[in-house]
């Protein structure tokens, strides 16, 4: 089996793992011309009512269709990780390979900023930015890129070192190329592999505690659709037995976070295999 | 080990340091004015803004009142909380004994179990070593806030064998009421350590002085207590202790699950009111409790492999 390119070497879990965040990206950008019904529409008096012709997961306890908020909710359970992912990655790539590159002084110094960052978890330093900025996803985003950027710099900072220690990049410097540009045009192309499967990981991450930020009420806001939100407000109702409103959320996240997680898993065993 | 212990020391206290720096001065530059919080929307008069003013050191240097916090924190005066009108402190420690209990509780469901699976399956391939993968992959995917609502879902309104909500009084009834909160709070991690011991327990089977000692008629039991188990724990003890760690912040979601009073839940609710020193307060106490369980975990590591004190930092 040949596959996509992108994907080789993680086989056919891989690929299917692939397909369900293909699915999901889709989701996430068309969500809203896809559910079937309004997402916000109340009407009291289909409130906890069960499946029933197009409307396939049922109400909740508002009467809204179930289906069309999990649909139009991916593109909030979708962005926020992004957002996540794209930050972290670019300033913990950037010190990384700066801090390989620079060694010496500048090297200690990001490694006790690093430390510092790394007494702050992820979900205290959320609650910490809603405190100041307000609940939102934008400062959610921000303060768990902050938390998780310090992994990311740590894990590449060994790669770039090592890829650093490389002849070509010695030949390179020998014909007079600014180090800028042996980094952003060899040396991080080169350890892309893990840079992808470190972003993969870290997006799993991202989904699951954004989604609890939304879900203890410091992240997206009710009334508006979002799966962190959905388990939460479905909770009410779970207690009065009618579970499908969280569970169909939760079970929308979870689907998602096992299919990131196994193929960041593949994609980093190929990575490693790649560059030792 | 002297030096290693000093360095891990010196490495603790300048992390709280800048972190109680980082907390104070974040939730300073806030926006708002507690001014008008504390008159509630009326227009004070001048010289009663003036009272305000020095009672609560609002005239200060930034500096200064950072200061002043720091030393007052140290002898467990962590100010006062303005739309409330009480001691942080005193509010921190109505509900810390909430939040304690939850975390050590998960942390024994996490030890015994997550270890005890870990055991079970690298000692018995076949049947029971599966059951355990599913069991860990299962729970490994599962977030704390979803895991909540499905113990909910089956053990209270389903079963009914345990309370949905709140602490209750007296020391059983609290188990009781602790009991699903914990196990939803340990589960993700339970995964982590089971796994981690699986592997840990079958790398050290296979080694030389393992199948020497099994060879020479060791009784097996003996064997895995003296020679698998003591070079098992290393690892696990690092990825229990970190696990166990992590804990702490994540209490908040389930606190808030099962309606828990503890730090947690308060810290949430302070943020969504913007109680600053409340926040300050619970931030503070959490990273401490963080960045002390960390460095507990390294020391116990050095103590567990004497190569890691006497060599550079592994990373």
């Amino acid at each position: 089996m040949t596959g996509i390119p992108g994907l080789r070497g993680t086989g056919v879990v891989g690929h299917l793992c692939a397909a369900v965040m293909v699915i999901a990206a889709v989701v996430a950008l068309a969500g809203s011309a896809l559910s079937p019904h309004d997402a916000n529409a109340i009407s009291l008096s289909y409130s906890f009512v069960g499946p029933g012709g197009d409307h396939l997961f049922g109400f909740d306890g508002n009467g809204r269709d179930i289906l069309s908020r999990l649909l139009v909710g991916a593109r909030t359970a979708i962005a926020g990780p992004s957002i996540v992912v794209v930050l972290s990655m670019t300033v913990g790539t950037t010190i990384a390979v700066a801090a390989a590159w620079l060694g010496g002084r500048f090297d200690a110094i990001s490694a006790i900023i690093l430390d510092v960052l790394f007494a702050f978890p992820g979900i205290l330093l959320a609650v910490i930015a809603a405190a100041v900025f307000g609940a939102g996803l934008q400062a959610a985003s921000i303060a768990l890129a902050i938390a998780y950027m310090p992994y990311i710099a740590r894990v590449l900072r060994g790669a770039a070192l090592r890829e650093r220690a490389q002849q070509y990049i010695a030949a390179l410097e020998v014909q007079g190329l600014a180090a800028w540009v042996i980094c952003a045009r060899h040396l991080v192309p080169n350890m892309i592999g893990l840079v992808v499967a470190q972003g993969t990981i870290l997006f799993g991450f991202a989904m699951v505690d954004l989604a609890a930020i939304s879900f203890i009420g410091l992240g997206v806001q009710a009334p508006q659709a979002d799966w962190g939100v959905m388990v939460a407000g479905g909770q009410t109702g779970l207690l009065q037995g009618y579970p499908a409103e969280s569970l169909s959320a939760g079970l929308a996240i979870i689907v998602v976070v096992i299919a990131v997680n196994v193929l960041g898993e593949r994609l980093t065993e190929r990575a490693r295999g790649g560059t030792r | 080990m002297l030096r290693f212990l000093l360095q891990r020391l010196a490495l603790l206290a300048t992390t709280l340091v800048v972190a109680s720096f980082a907390i104070y001065s974040a939730l300073y530059a806030a926006p708002g004015n507690p001014i008008a919080t504390l008159t509630g929307g009326r227009t004070p008069t001048p010289e009663a803004i003036a009272v305000l003013e020095a009672r609560y050191h609002l005239n200060d240097p930034f500096l200064v009142r950072y200061w002043d916090w720091l030393v007052g924190a140290l002898h467990g005066d962590l100010g006062v909380s303005i739309p409330l009108h009480q001691e942080v402190s005193t509010l921190i420690g109505e509900r810390i004994g909430t939040t304690a209990a939850l975390v050590a509780y998960a942390a024994v469901i996490i030890l015994v179990v997550g270890v005890g699976l870990g055991i079970l399956g690298a000692l018995r391939p076949g049947a029971v070593d599966g059951a355990v993968i599913v069991f860990t992959t299962i729970s490994a995917a599962l977030p704390s806030f979803v895991a909540s609502i499905v113990l909910l879902l089956v053990f209270a309104v389903n079963l009914g064998w345990f309370p949905a909500f709140g602490t209750g009084t007296g020391v059983v009834d609290g188990f009781r009421h602790l009991t699903l909160p914990a196990c939803a709070l340990a589960l993700t991690s339970i995964a982590l350590v089971a796994r981690i011991t699986r592997a840990a327990v079958r790398d050290e089977l296979g080694r030389e002085h393992v199948q020497t000692a099994i060879s020479r008629g060791i009784p097996f039991p003996a064997v895995v207590r003296r020679h698998v188990l003591r070079n098992a724990a290393i690892p696990i003890t690092t990825v229990a202790g970190l696990t166990i760690a992590s804990l702490i912040a994540l209490s908040s979601v389930v606190e808030r699950a099962f309606a828990l009073n503890g730090l947690g839940s308060y810290l949430v609710q302070a943020a969504l009111s913007k109680d600053f020193a409340v926040v300050q307060g619970i931030s503070l106490v959490l990273v401490v409790a963080f960045v002390v369980v960390n460095v507990i975990v390294d020391l116990l590591y050095a103590t567990l492999d004497p190569r890691v004190a006497l060599g550079s930092r592994a990373t």
